[in-house]
């Protein structure tokens, strides 16, 4: 469904990212992890069209989408969370979904209603009439989720949705996200340090150090392989 | 009518209703000094609901509106001037050629990424730029002017003559007051009625994080666009209302920076990004420079109103940073089920 290739950027001289290609099928939950500054939050700016790749391809169902607006990705059917999260905040929770929904939604009273709805999934319940900025760093993230459910996306990119989440928290969110691709069919492409969450969703993980590939595989296969453990410990050591 | 009231308390719309009817009454009552001084407030609160929907509203700093104003009142007032047209056909060149402008200097900023103070400084370098231009322009009479007829300030009171003054916008003061009333009233339904559309919601998520707008689906260069073209219209509306009240028209004068700077102070005052804020600030805003003035002239001490007017300025940003409106709101009870326009 989405396939990077060859895609490369670097700043100034650093390189984010290196060369890399991976995919994620239709219908699957892909994980893409790697130690802190590895690239992995530049490959999704690099997916959405925040920034431009110096070199490589993004396709989407086999089309070429290199180089489109962020908000041309999201029309194509691309949603995404942002790490730090970006609430709308002088406006309601509903009202920051309700946003969101407007991309699919013929008018506002259809989005307000698609709104209650993805705000029910997500179990928001007296928040949503709350200013966006008095929420709690938990719920900035599943607002954060939920402002990209809104847009109807047939690809979801979450940057980091679960660092910060209590256990029970994580469970929860996995299980949202694990029904959604499930009985929707939705795929999903996440970046995750939280690794309890990685493995109990992902059935493809893509590891990446410095940019580059270094693994790739089933979650369970990933964890054991020497050069993710190396990059791993040597962060560790730092 | 239903959406224009959805989620206003029924004591907010009540006293809005009261408030508007009064505002019709009071040329039975008041004439001479306070009419012109309520024609000022809304005039004022037309422009300040115009720069709200660019600053409040699409988050999108403007410190050169004096453009549209003087865009408005040149196109209107040369049509008159030249072939005798009347404001109402003015009207039309004049949002052609104010949105056209709008339109440029918000591509110019907004496709190269020019943003905030940035983008501010590029509109004031497009006044000073026309008005430049327009003191050059011998048509239009260049610096030393232009100048409408004035004729039948005294009219018949019967329907044709009322019907003939409103059309031409020739005659008493009350006509003016009429005319600038009723277009504070129609900006002030036509921006609520844009706030609760898909362009309303739109300009708001800008405002609050492009990027997160953009994320969402949000063609962020269009939304800015349109909301720079809408504010410039309903100023350009003001233009042309100042050419025909005024009759004088200087470029020096018409697109100088203050003009720019007078018409958000009551914004400021009033609430930036509310609906009532821009009409409250105007109202507010004019009443107390008029006392000011009066005071400053029966006492003589020069430079009274201005520093007063700077220690309220102060009082506010300190105080009710957030302006006026939303704190009488809330004293009033009057706060909207849906906290967003
Ligand atoms: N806009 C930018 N300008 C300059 N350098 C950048 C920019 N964005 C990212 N970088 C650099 O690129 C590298 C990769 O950053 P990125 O945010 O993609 O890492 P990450 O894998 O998401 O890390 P983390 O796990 O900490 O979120 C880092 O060294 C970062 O400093
Ligand atoms: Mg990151």
């Amino acid at each position: 469904m989405l396939e990077v290739r060859g895609l490369h950027k670097s700043f100034r001289g650093l390189v984010a990212v290196n060369e890399l290609s991976f995919a994620v099928a239709k219908g699957s939950i892909g994980a893409l992890i790697g130690p802190n500054g590895a690239g992995k939050t530049t490959v999704f700016n690099l997916i959405t069209g925040a920034l431009r790749p110096d070199r490589g391809q993004v396709l989407l169902d086999g089309k070429d989408i290199t180089g489109r607006r962020p908000d041309q990705a999201c029309r194509d059917g691309i949603g995404r969370t942002f790490q730090v999260a970006k609430p709308l905040n002088d406006l309601t929770v509903e009202e920051n979904v309700m946003i969101g929904a407007l991309r699919a939604a013929r008018g506002v009273a259809e989005a307000r209603v698609e709104a209650r709805r993805v705000l029910d999934l997500l179990a928001f319940g007296r928040e949503a009439t709350k200013p966006a900025h008095e929420l709690t760093l938990p719920d900035r993230k599943r607002l954060e989720v939920a402002k990209a459910l809104a847009t109807k996306p047939r690809i979801l990119l979450l940057d980091e949705v679960m660092a910060g989440l209590r256990p029970t928290e994580t469970d929860q969110m996995v299980e949202v996200f694990r029904r959604l691709n499930q009985e929707t069919g939705l795929t999903i492409l996440l970046i995750e340090h939280v690794m309890r969450a990685v493995m109990a969703l992902s059935g493809h993980v893509t590891v990446i150090n410095y940019g580059s590939l270094i693994a790739e595989g089933p979650p369970d296969q990933v964890v054991r392989d020497q050069a993710v453990l190396d990059c791993y410990l040597g962060q560790e050591a730092d | 009518m239903r959406s224009l009231f959805e989620g206003v308390p029924a004591r907010a719309a009540w006293g809005l209703v009261c408030v508007i009817v009064l505002l019709y009454l009071a040329p039975l009552v008041f004439g001479g000094y306070v009419l012109s001084v309520l024609i000022l407030c809304c005039y004022l609160a037309v422009l300040g609901q115009a720069w709200n929907v660019m600053m409040g509203f699409a988050g999108q700093l403007s410190l050169g509106h004096a453009l549209y104003i003087g865009l408005g009142a040149y196109a209107s007032g040369a049509l008159f001037f030249h072939f005798g047209l009347g404001p109402w056909i003015g009207l039309i060149p004049a949002f052609i050629v104010a949105g056209a402008m709008g339109a440029l200097i918000g591509w110019l900023g907004f496709r190269f990424g020019i943003r905030g103070v940035y983008f501010a400084l590029l509109t004031i370098a497009f006044a000073e730029f026309v008005r430049i231009l327009f003191d050059h322009w011998g048509w239009i009479g260049g610096s030393s002017g232009m100048f409408l007829l004035v004729q039948n300030r005294n009219i018949d009171m019967d329907a044709a003559s009322i019907a003939n003054a409103f059309w031409t916008l020739r005659g008493p003061n009350w006509v003016f007051y009429y005319v600038i009333l009723t277009g504070m009233v129609a900006c002030l339904v036509t921006v609520r009625l844009l706030m609760r559309t898909r362009v309303g919601y739109y300009w708001l998520a800008i405002r609050e994080d492009q990027e997160a707008a953009q994320a969402m689906g949000i063609n962020v260069l269009r939304y800015k666009l349109l909301a720079v073209v809408i504010s410039a219209m309903m100023t350009a509306f003001g233009g042309v209302f100042y050419a025909f009240y005024n009759n004088t028209l200087y470029p020096e004068s018409i697109f100088s920076i203050d003009r720019s700077i007078e018409l958000l102070l009551g914004v400021i005052i009033g609430g930036i990004g509310t609906l009532f804020g821009p009409i409250l600030g105007a109202f507010a805003l004019t009443w107390l420079g008029e006392g000011l003035s009066i005071t400053q002239e029966w006492f003589d001490i020069a430079g009274l109103k201005l520093l007063t007017y700077g220690v309220a300025m102060l009082a506010i940003i300190l105080f009710r940073p957030a302006g006026l409106w939303p704190w009488l709101r809330r004293l009033l009870g009057m706060e909207e089920r849906r906290p967003d326009a």
